[in-house]
């Protein structure tokens, strides 16, 4: 399988003087060079490249997440073949190389190809290490049907088909390290039973040392897998495919699959051949060129680098970097010094890092061990003259960070050793961007490193918007921004951009808030369209911008707003919520979270009768019925004939409350019955950003008060404390207590005047913990409690419009407002379900 | 290109409303055609490249539309990805005299 064929003789075009680079190897290492290469030279080579597989470059990495079903196996390829047209390489994915001739400088691969090259890069990588098993083989060389290796993306494939095959049931996984325990938690995921067979005394013993090893088995043996040491298996039963192995001196264990996970061999064959230096791996030098031609560079797994062979990506992604520098000569000076390999992963479930020794090596090494087994903690520090040059983790994570930039920086270690195993409550001085490591995931929902920033901006993206927009940061639940703005600000030098649209209310429309505000009220614009055609540049729509827009002319217009549908999310449209498989989820309302028997049933019977897949208790008290198609949302809520219970949408959504002073021996306040009427007056009231409520009887705080946008609180004396700004979701901010009030219709006053302020006066998507820090407590206080600006009395009356100008959404399932609004945008495919789970 | 080219009539245009897009099977493809306030009528692959999302379900301007799940925009001229996923398909697509959409496809 070749992909293009314009090109048969491999000759190149006659007419392109530009340098011929050959790349053996389509995997990480060789792809990563190339994209490092176009980086720094666009133009100066003619590429050609030989994958074995007959793909794309994808990320193997991610493999057991394939395994597992998290990821699909067209997400995790990093380059399509479009990439390689665009770039113009030749690639040839399905193609061995079988020889180089590095006197003559061609390349042979076994379509019979001959292809000559001034520059060569070999990068092909690792393979499976396959133990000498009996029985491991059939006749004809290959594996034995049910035995995998896993190494490529066809392995994965095999595997997960062999384990859905419904007969199979039993498997065995050979090898207890990182790969072995991944492959075992993922075919877990197909129901079966998984023993995990390891030759070594501990599990990932080339990681941590015996007394991790032994935590990790207790936490692996906890979610159901077995696990033998110092097993060594002797041969794989079966005739015609796998029935079991048999271990040395222990029984035989039965199985239908066998995976083989013990390791990883360079894979040197065809340098071997060709005449290079190989040790344990292909020889080169600093510059990443192998000692035998000046003209033939290699990175990767199969490089050996002053007596070191990396298995990681880390050090590949190091080695890409020089090899580029110098083979396009833009650094000639450039050299690799080796990799400080540390590594942090979950494997199985389990968080672990590991990073330099495992364990002391002096008389004079420090030693720091804690160790928890029931909680499946471990956490062990080697430090040596005041530097850490050794680290293990298990399941605590909340210090990796620390500990990888102090070894990998050799920064200066605290007095006071267990802050570097805790977080002790004291400020912890954050590392400032320059020390991140280049392959820090800083935007952890779509997995954008710190380097992929910086090389946004050298791409030419000078402003933290531009940056966003290419890389995706801080697009998901958006915590991580402020790091994307300093790591932006950091790569450019101080060249950033000030961004024009910081300060713009939506992108789409150059004005403020209070500029928009008073351009839509002087020229009385009632819809989002008209917004657009009398205030955005050339009268040009932004869909973007659509959403936040809908939401202020609500909130300014109530009952005049012009209820246009194109300019809501399809949240708002179809008032329930998008899942990730396009179906909906359907919340009734539930306030306070209080229910009834009648409610109960009602929701059960819909349940029923609709064939929903799965239904969940919401963290704000209410039920939810997951998996509704859109075509189905119109029916579900006629049957259910309860009001919408706003689990969607930028607005006012749920009241949690405890069971308070009714039922708690402890409840000095009824809680229920207020959380109710705040409910019942505010519900769906539209606001910049989702507000959710929260109130509790008494301080113990069961409704967890205190992190929610606006909380309550009972204490002694029949008097409330009200919290806003508090948040539990990316950040968490304890609310600052705005007053103490001595009644329920206080609470209602002041509330509702603080949310009327909030809705007037924040950023479009800005919620209350950075809304409430961003004004100021005190200046708060002074409006909504303390009416200092004479305001108090307006706001109180835009609220009460808007509240008298609810309806509720979901009865427009009886009556469509535009046609097709409930027809399914999938039209063809069996929807993907939501994932159904029996039982417990 | 020996493939036919076949025009094929989806029905009545109002069933867009303005500014909206639905979704249609078009031999055996899936198509989003959006309507907007415009008039101008744009049809592209009706699933996101990116996790599959339905394109018809998103929002529109003048340029392009974002898909609703994780906000991957693309071009409704050509379907070209302006957040670096793959393009979409685009198919070239019409009114006829009776207010009904004709679009052009390929049969498979």
């Amino acid at each position: 399988m070749t992909s293009t064929m314009e090109n048969p003789t491999g000759l190149g075009d006659p007419g392109d003087t530009r340098r011929r680079l050959v790349v053996i190897g389509n995997g990480m290492a060789g792809a990563r060079a190339v994209e490092e290469i176009l980086l720094r030279a666009r133009d100066q080579f003619q590429i050609t490249m030989f994958g074995d597989e007959p793909y794309g470059n994808y990320n193997r990495i991610m493999l057991s997440h394939v395994l597992s079903g998290e990821e699909s196996d067209k997400d995790i390829f990093l380059n399509s073949m479009e990439w390689y047209e665009e770039n113009r390489i030749d690639l040839h994915a399905g193609i061995r190389v079988t020889k180089i001739d590095r006197h003559a400088k061609l390349v042979f691969s076994d379509d019979g190809r001959i292809t000559p090259y001034d520059q060569l890069i070999i990068a092909t990588g690792s393979n499976s290490f396959m133990p000498s098993m009996e029985g491991l083989r059939m006749d004809d060389g290959s594996l034995k049907p049910g035995v995998f290796a896993f190494r490529t993306i066809d392995d994965t494939r095999g595997m997960v088909e062999y384990a859905t095959h419904e007969h199979h049931t039993r498997a065995v996984v050979i090898g207890g390290g990182l790969l072995g325990l991944e492959a075992a938690r993922g075919l877990q995921a197909y129901g079966l039973t998984v023993d995990v067979v390891h030759a070594g005394a501990h599990l990932m013993n080339a990681q941590v040392g015996p007394q991790a090893g032994e935590i990790l088995r207790q936490s692996v043996e906890k979610l159901g897998i077995f696990v033998h040491t110092k097993a060594r298996t002797t041969a794989i039963l079966g005739e015609e495919k796998v029935e079991g192995i048999w271990l040395l001196e222990k029984p035989q264990i039965p199985c239908d699959m066998v995976v083989v996970a013990a390791g990883i061999r360079p894979n040197v064959d065809l340098a071997v051949r060709s005449g290079f230096t190989v040790e344990r791996a292909i020889v080169v030098d600093d510059q990443m060129r192998t000692v035998d031609s000046d003209d033939v560079y290699a990175v990767g797994e199969c490089v050996q680098h002053r007596g070191e062979v990396y298995g990681l990506v880390a050090p590949l992604w190091e080695q890409a970097v020089v090899l580029a520098d110098h083979i396009t000569g833009a650094d000639p000076d450039a050299a690799y010094h080796g990799s400080r390999t540390a590594t942090k992963l979950k494997v199985a479930g389990v968080d672990v890092a590991s990073m330099g020794l495992q364990g002391p090596e002096r008389d004079t090494d420090e030693v720091l061990v804690f160790s928890e087994p029931k909680r499946g903690v471990f956490k062990s520090l080697v430090i040596r003259d005041e530097k850490l040059v050794g680290a293990t983790v298990l399941g605590d994570t909340s210090k990796v960070a620390f500990l990888m930039q102090a070894f990998d920086r050799g920064l200066p270690l605290p007095e006071e050793r267990l802050e570097m195993l805790f977080n002790l409550g004291t400020p912890t001085a954050e590392a400032s961007v320059e020390e991140l490591a280049d392959d820090t995931q800083v935007c952890n929902c779509n997995g954008v490193s710190k380097a992929a920033l910086v090389h946004a901006v050298e791409g030419g993206c000078k402003t933290v918007g531009a940056v966003m927009d290419k890389t995706r940061a801080g697009k998901g639940c958006g915590s991580c921004k402020t790091m994307v703005c300093q790591i932006v600000e950091w790569a450019a030098g101080g060249a950033v951009q000030e961004d024009p649209s910081a300060n713009w209310y939506v992108p789409g429309i150059p004005m403020d808030k209070p500029a928009l505000m008073l351009a839509i009220l002087q020229q009385e614009l009632k819809s989002v369209s008209s917004v657009f055609a009398a205030l955005a540049p050339d009268g040009a729509e932004e869909a973007k911008s659509k959403m936040g827009l809908a939401s202020l002319l609500k909130m300014m217009w109530a009952d005049d707003y012009i209820d246009e549908k194109d300019a809501k999310f399809i949240n708002d449209r179809v008032h329930a919520n998008i899942q990730k498989d396009g179906t909906f989820s359907v919340v009734p309302q539930m306030k306070g979270g209080v229910t009834s028997v009648e409610q109960l049933r009602r929701i059960a019977d819909v349940a029923e009768k609709h064939k929903i897949p799965m239904i969940k208790l919401t963290g704000g008290q209410r039920i939810d019925l997951l998996g509704v198609p859109k075509e189905d949302l119109p029916k579900v809520w006629a049957d259910l004939d309860m009001p919408s219970g706003y689990a969607y949408g930028k607005s006012f959504r749920t009241v949690k409350t405890c069971v308070g002073q009714e039922f708690c021996r402890f409840g000095v306040g009824d809680s229920t019955k207020l959380g109710i009427d705040i409910e019942s007056k505010f519900q769906g009231i539209e606001s910049p950003a989702k507000m959710k409520l929260a109130v509790t009887g008494c301080p113990r705080n069961c409704a967890e008060s205190l992190v929610k946008d606006v909380g309550m609180v009972a204490i002694e004396g029949g008097r409330w404390e009200i919290y806003i700004g508090g948040a539990a979701g990316a950040h968490i901010r304890k609310g600052d207590l705005l007053a103490t009030v001595d009644s329920h219709d206080e609470v209602m006053t002041l509330i509702g005047r603080f949310m009327q302020y909030y809705r007037e006066n924040a950023k479009w998507l800005e919620r209350t913990y950075s809304f409430v820090p961003r004004i100021g407590l005190e200046k708060i206080r002074g409006i909504v409690v303390d009416d200092t600006e004479g305001l108090a009395a307006g706001l109180d009356a835009r609220m009460a419009t808007s509240i008298a100008a609810y309806k509720d959404p979901w009865k427009e399932g009886a009556e469509p407002a535009t046609p097709g609004q409930f027809r399914t945008a999938l039209p063809l495919e069996v929807l993907p379900q939501v994932p159904i789970r029996v039982g417990s | 290109m020996s493939t036919p080219v076949v025009l094929t009539n989806l029905g009545p245009v109002d069933q867009i409303p303005f500014g909206e897009g639905r979704a249609f099977d078009v031999h055996g493809e899936q198509v989003a055609v959006f309507r907007l306030r415009s008039g101008a009528l744009h049809a592209v692959g009706a699933v996101c490249p990116h996790r599959g999302g339905p394109i018809a379900d998103g929002q529109i301007d003048g340029s392009v539309v974002v898909c609703p799940l994780h906000l991957n925009s693309f071009e409704l001229a050509t379907g070209c990805s302006r957040t670096g996923q793959p393009d979409l398909g685009s198919w070239p697509v019409s009114v006829d005299d009776d207010g009904d959409l004709i679009i052009q496809a390929r049969r498979a």
